[in-house]
């Protein structure tokens, strides 16, 4: 499996450095990561890039050597509308969009703000939306008996120990902690302290035909939100996933990548 | 001197039904309204009795949503010890409202404002960034955004005071349209300025380069500081500051008694209470994504892989040998207290002499003789070589060391 590009672009009058993964062959696809950065979804963005160029671009403030991007947007305004210049300036016409969780919101705004911007929009356990019975766990206050099975279905499976390991070089553990942190950091920015933004308001706006997957062990916001997703999109189709918590993609990598292959090509 | 207004009488089991002093406790549990409003006034007493024995100033703070300290605001407990000490040369030491959390922050220039005023020129102005838990969990500020709105909140809060017109606010936090205070304080252009911290981070920086005062409250005792003292002094020195001690607040739990076995057998049940009860906070509830910026946040990396020591393992015995507490006679006491103030270069002691559980008599004795027998040792330390540029102008020529140094 070949390394991903990483291609570095200076956006937002040369204020913001985001560096965006490039790798694969095919029709454009962007994906969006969630809080903990693009770091542990990386394995799941190798299987699609043997049928999709896949970007992944870093969220401001999380790419290498520009931590204080993070301060540079002040609003939810002005990070839809950076992205609609992160892609102009990738010059992908109308891509298709995947977004995990804080991703899945951000990718469900830019599809309602510019319908036109994309051709599918693929959801995985986006946040978003709130319902006051099932309140959405704050994932950047986590304690640590709550953390692996608020994320996981199977907290000692494979896919949590890889999410949660750590290299054993003392430098390395350094940099991936301090990336791993510092991403819910950016992200939680804009979510803080109940990540719910208004899409409410907005989201039968979007066009694109739209995909979404939750992990039915979804500890961070319940399974049930995929409803509450889909009867504000039209036309969206739910596809829940066995075996798999707040991160399917992880957990359960090859069935997520399967029906996500089989839903772009149709 | 210091205190946190704790609930005194937490059930024995406490740190076996909960977590954490912060967040988790459930109010009716077993909390009691009555009992609070008690604990209220005892508070109250027990700052203006230290007034009343000589103690240099009386000092709040503001905490949320815990069991370790709930003034949740500092300006009502401030405005009853300016009221009731004036007349006296005491200091009302606000340390203080929380501005990140408070919106607008002009609401605290006014508080503080009118503090001043009814205390005829005696506050000192303290500003803490407020804890992970307080700020960004009680008062959901934005983690990452809290360090940003404290530096432009304080910005506005000094242009209120001192500004000579009517001034719009258009800043990325706060937007004004009419700023007009009423009152402004006494002490013009500004009161002096404390600004707590656990540690060095871009905020002790931030405090050097505006030229206030440091607090440093570690709860860990000048025995375990000398690597943030180091680092302050080093900075400040970097920075083309004089190395004046009054730039250093450092606060310190403290218990006397007639003599050493005395004394440990007094506060051990306390300081258990506090260390094992109150502070131990667990770190998901303090290191939040966001609360340290960056560069703090590697170096926290770096230098503490483990994370902290677990204070609910600790016996009154290790908080007494490592210095956390610095309990004994009034000779143990005022010895390890000078070798720590010389060694750090503290020049404002924040004195917490009641600490957990302790009761009102307890802590009445303990001011006693800590203000007949241990502080005339220690105050006018520095006085004969530097000034306290960090204390209420009406204030300085009323410390009784500075009157010795004149009348000698």
């Amino acid at each position: 499996m070949a390394a991903p590009e990483v291609r570095r672009l200076r956006l937002w009058q040369d204020r913001i450095e985001t560096e965006v993964e490039i790798a694969g062959s095919g029709p454009p696809l962007v994906y969006l990561h969630g809080p903990w950065g693009v770091g542990p979804d990386r394995a799941f963005l190798a299987g699609l890039a043997a049928s999709y160029t896949v970007y992944a671009p870093h969220h401001p403030g999380t790419s290498r050597g520009d931590p204080e991007a993070v301060h540079v947007l002040d609003s939810w305004l002005d990070l839809v509308v950076y992205y609609g210049e992160l892609l102009d300036r990738l010059e992908l016409g109308a891509p298709a969009f995947v977004g995990h969780s804080f991703g899945g919101l951000v990718a469900a705004e830019i599809a309602a703000a510019a319908p036109q911007r994309l051709r599918r929009l693929v959801l995985i356990d986006p946040v978003g939306l709130w319902r006051d019975d099932l309140p959405v766990k704050n994932w950047m206050v986590l304690n640590d008996s709550e953390r692996r099975p608020s994320l996981f279905a199977d907290p000692e499976g494979e896919a949590a120990q890889r999410f949660f390991g750590v290299p054993s070089d003392p430098a390395e553990r350094v940099d991936v902690l301090a990336q791993f942190i510092w991403s819910q950091a950016c992200t939680g920015k804009f979510v803080w302290p109940v990540p719910d933004r208004g899409l409410k308001n907005r989201a039968h706006r979007i066009a694109a035909p739209t995909l979404i997957f939750w992990g039915k062990a979804d500890r961070i916001i319940a399974a049930a939100y995929a409803q509450k997703f889909a009867a504000r999109i039209a036309g969206a189709r739910v596809a829940l996933i066995d075996n798999a918590g707040h991160l399917p993609h992880l957990e359960q990598s090859e069935a997520v990548a399967n029906a996500v292959r089989g839903f772009l090509s149709g | 001197m210091f205190h946190l207004m704790p609930y005194r009488d937490l059930p024995a089991d406490f740190e076996q039904r909960y977590n954490s002093a912060f967040l988790d406790p459930l109010w009716f549990d077993f909390a009691d309204s009555e009992k609070v409003g008690a604990y209220y006034n005892a508070t109250l007493d027990e700052l203006l009795y230290a007034a009343k024995a000589g103690m240099h100033g009386v000092c709040t703070n503001q905490h949320h949503q815990n069991v370790y300290g709930f003034m949740a605001n500092p300006s009502l407990m401030g405005s009853v010890l300016a009221r009731e000490t004036n007349g006296q040369d005491v200091a009302i030491i606000q340390l203080g409202s929380t501005l990140p959390s408070t919106t607008p922050p002009t609401r605290i220039a006014e508080e503080y404002a009118m503090l001043d005023c009814i205390s005829g020129g005696r506050l000192v102005a303290g500003f803490p960034t407020g804890l992970p838990s307080d700020a960004v969990i009680s008062n959901a500020v934005v983690p990452v955004e809290q360090r940003e709105r404290f530096r432009e909140a304080l910005a506005l809060v000094t242009k209120a005071w001192s500004a000579k017109e009517i001034f719009a606010w258009n800043g990325k936090h706060y937007q004004m349209g009419m700023v007009n205070l009423w009152p402004r304080p006494i002490q013009q252009p500004y009161p002096p300025i404390w600004i707590p911290g656990s540690g060095i981070s871009s905020t002790a920086e931030y405090v050097v380069d505006h030229d206030h005062c440091f607090c440093h409250l570690s709860y860990y005792g000048t025995r375990n500081a000398e690597n943030v003292s180091d680092r302050y002094w080093e900075m400040v020195a970097r920075k083309g500051r004089d190395e004046n001690p009054y730039r250093l607040s450092f606060l310190q739990l403290i218990g006397v008694a007639a003599t050493d076995a005395e004394a440990e057998d007094r506060y051990a049940a306390h300081a258990e209470y506090f260390f094992n009860k109150l502070l131990a906070t667990p770190s998901y509830y303090q290191q939040i994504p966001g609360c340290l910026e960056y560069p703090a946040l590697v170096q926290a990396l770096q230098n503490n892989p483990r994370g902290g020591i677990n204070l609910r393992e600790l016996k009154a015995r290790d908080f007494f040998d490592r210095g956390f507490v610095i309990v004994g006679s009034p000779k143990t006491v005022r010895e390890q207290l000078l070798d720590g103030v010389k060694r750090l270069r503290i020049g404002h002691l924040l004195a917490l002499l009641h600490f957990g559980s302790m009761p009102t008599e307890l802590c009445k004795n303990n001011i006693d003789l800590f203000t007949r027998e241990v502080l005339p040792h220690l105050e006018g330390l520095w006085d004969d070589r530097y000034e306290d540029r960090w204390w209420p102008e009406q204030l300085k020529a009323k410390r009784p060391a500075a009157a010795m140094a004149v009348a000698s």
